[in-house]
């Protein structure tokens, strides 16, 4: 049976179901997975779906082997993601570092779970955001992007796939479990306005001389061959030269991990992406993110409504962190709270960058935090200065 | 405008069935916003089950019903544990057969099980309930619910859910007739 690829639409939409269906309008045409709640829906959506549109689905043993069928597809020229929670995505951090060292593009989607090892296995967690950002060894750069609601479960998981191949990096969509889900509306524009970055291809013809990872463009990234393609290309994990070769010397490593690190932090304009709610005359600056920012957004409202000069700026990547965006609140703002449901994870990025105190609404996971303890932190700071109440709280 | 609604009872009812179907029509139907979110037991049948749908004229910030102004309660542990938690002036359905209110309570008491039996499938139990609450409340247009159940199911279980729906309906014009 040959069913439709993009769901063009309005739909009454599960989060995880959004996110398999921005996978699929996205080009997606391969998955490997271990199912694990709560993102399970996603892995069976797309174990209907992708037979339907010609892809293919495959259970696989565990999250280890998962994530590398995904950058055997991805090498072959596949788009190609896995989806899995907090235990799942500890297995793939290995690889994580493969992908990133192979610039092997990937999608990751973890539907974060109260944590850490088995924890909460159907109740929300979002302490695995540091660990999409350092979780393999080494130094290497990916982006990953934090949904709010199945809407966006749909939106990031294009502009994850596109961010990956235009990159050529590995890109997780940090979800949790609030949003993996949640029921709500869910828009799916037509085929043709799905945006599409596509991968840079060879310009060079196979041969003797051919080099898969030399780079001649300002943004550091090499075009990329597809296997079965012609072409004779190595891949490895290995400190490698333009050629693919391995090559133990420290120039060369110096050379390739800097590139690696470069290639994100020179193009980051183009994966940053945030969303602001009465920012404009902030003097107390809520940072928040994934379904903590609803709560966020009612707190900040009830704020404004008391008269108090509170606004949000909501990360919708996490990773490159919009840090040119926190410096210029810095020039307005006498005060941040960072609102996340972990015990102060984004807080640690927010404090490099800004002078000012900076107050933490914490809970380590379980329940979506409510919009009262966060009002209760704008209050506070409002009444009775920055550095009320210690400066770190727990909405537990 | 924001209205919170629950739908409780135990698995096999078709309780998240019918608080997706509320929500789609209020979300794609009615051009409001609808969040639903639910919560069940480990067990495939049988357990307690319950969907929330929070309707509401702007954004909806927290997803998640606190104090329900509507309550549709379809067994007795549903009724026992939700009841509490209702506004003091909540709407509030009961399945008759079902659940025995406390004395000095008053809910809507609809024999939804008995009326869909009366079908042949008690399955459809959820949408006579479905067609009560939008007869009932004012919350919703028929039409939208109407569409949604179109929408939701696969074509050959329309016809069947359409008359369910249709059925709980009317038994709340001809009781508010009375």
């Amino acid at each position: 049976m040959k069913g439709r690829g993009v769901l063009t639409g309005v739909h009454f939409m599960h989060g995880d179901h959004a996110c398999a269906e921005g996978a699929i309008a996205a080009g997606c045409r391969f998955f490997a997975g271990y199912p694990i709640t709560p993102s399970t829906e996603i892995a069976e959506r797309l174990a209907q779906r992708l037979p339907e549109v010609g892809g293919v689905f495959i259970q696989m043993e565990d999250e280890i082997a998962s994530i590398v069928a995904v950058i055997g597809a991805s090498a072959a020229g596949a788009r190609a993601m896995t989806a899995t929670s907090g235990p799942g995505f500890s297995l793939m951090m290995e690889s994580v570092g493969l992908a990133a060292m192979m610039e092997i593009p990937c999608v990751i989607v973890d539907v974060q779970r109260g944590s850490p090892s088995t924890g909460l296995p159907t109740l929300p967690g979002q302490a695995d955001v540091m660990q999409a950002r350092w979780g393999s060894h080494g130094d290497y750069e990916i982006a990953a992007y934090a949904p709010w609601s199945p809407q966006e479960m749909f939106d990031l998981t294009v502009l994850a796939f596109n961010v990956a191949d235009r990159f050529r990096i590995p890109v997780m969509v940090m979800a949790d479990e609030v949003v993996g889900h949640m029921v709500e509306r869910v828009v799916i524009p037509p085929e043709d306005q799905i945006p599409r970055w596509e991968r840079k291809r060879p310009r060079y013809p196979a041969g003797d001389g051919f080099k898969p990872f030399l780079v001649e463009d300002e943004d550091l990234v090499p075009p990329m061959v597809h296997a079965g393609e012609g072409y004779r290309v190595h891949f490895t994990g290995l400190t490698h030269d333009e050629r693919g070769y391995p090559d133990m010397s420290a120039e060369t490593h110096h050379r390739l991990v800097t590139r690696l690190v470069e290639k994100v932090r020179r193009n980051a304009s183009q994966m940053i992406r945030y969303d602001t709610y009465a920012l404009d005359d902030a003097k107390i600056v809520v940072i928040s993110y994934g379904c903590t920012a609803r709560s966020a957004r009612r707190a900040v409202a009830d704020a404004r409504r008391m008269g108090i000069p509170a606004g949000l700026l909501r990360l919708i990547s996490l990773w490159p962190f919009p840090a040119d965006v926190v410096r210029e609140l810095a020039r307005q703002a006498d005060a941040f709270i960072v609102a996340e449901m972990n015990l102060g994870q984004m807080i640690c990025e927010v404090e490099r960058y800004v002078s000012q105190p900076v107050k933490g609404v914490f809970h380590a996971g379980g329940a979506m935090i409510p919009p009262d303890p966060i009002l209760q932190a704008i209050r506070e700071v409002a009444f009775h200065g920055p550095r009320a109440g210690g400066g770190k709280a727990s909405a537990g | 405008m924001r209205k919170e609604i629950r739908i409780a009872g135990f698995g096999g009812q078709g309780v998240v069935l019918a608080g997706y179907i509320l929500g789609k029509a209020f979300a794609v139907y009615e051009g409001l916003e609808a969040v639903m979110t639910q919560s069940y037991g480990p067990e495939a049948r049988g357990g307690s089950s319950s969907s929330n749908v929070v309707v509401s004229d702007e954004p909806i910030d927290y997803p998640f019903v606190l104090e329900p102004d509507v309550l549709i309660l379809l067994s007795q542990e549903a009724y026992t544990r939700f009841r509490p938690t209702a506004k003091p002036d909540a709407l509030v359905i009961i399945e008759e057969d079902l659940v025995q209110p406390w004395p000095d309570d008053r809910p809507l008491r609809i024999p939804a099980t008995r009326l869909a039996e009366g079908l042949g499938r008690r399955i459809v139990a959820n949408m006579v309930v479905l067609g009560f609450f939008t007869a009932v409340s004012g919350l919703v247009k028929r039409e939208s619910v109407e569409k949604a159940i179109e929408t939701t199911l696969a074509p050959r279980l329309v016809p069947l859910n359409l008359k369910a729906f249709a059925t709980g309906y009317e038994y709340c014009v001809k009781e508010q007739a009375r």
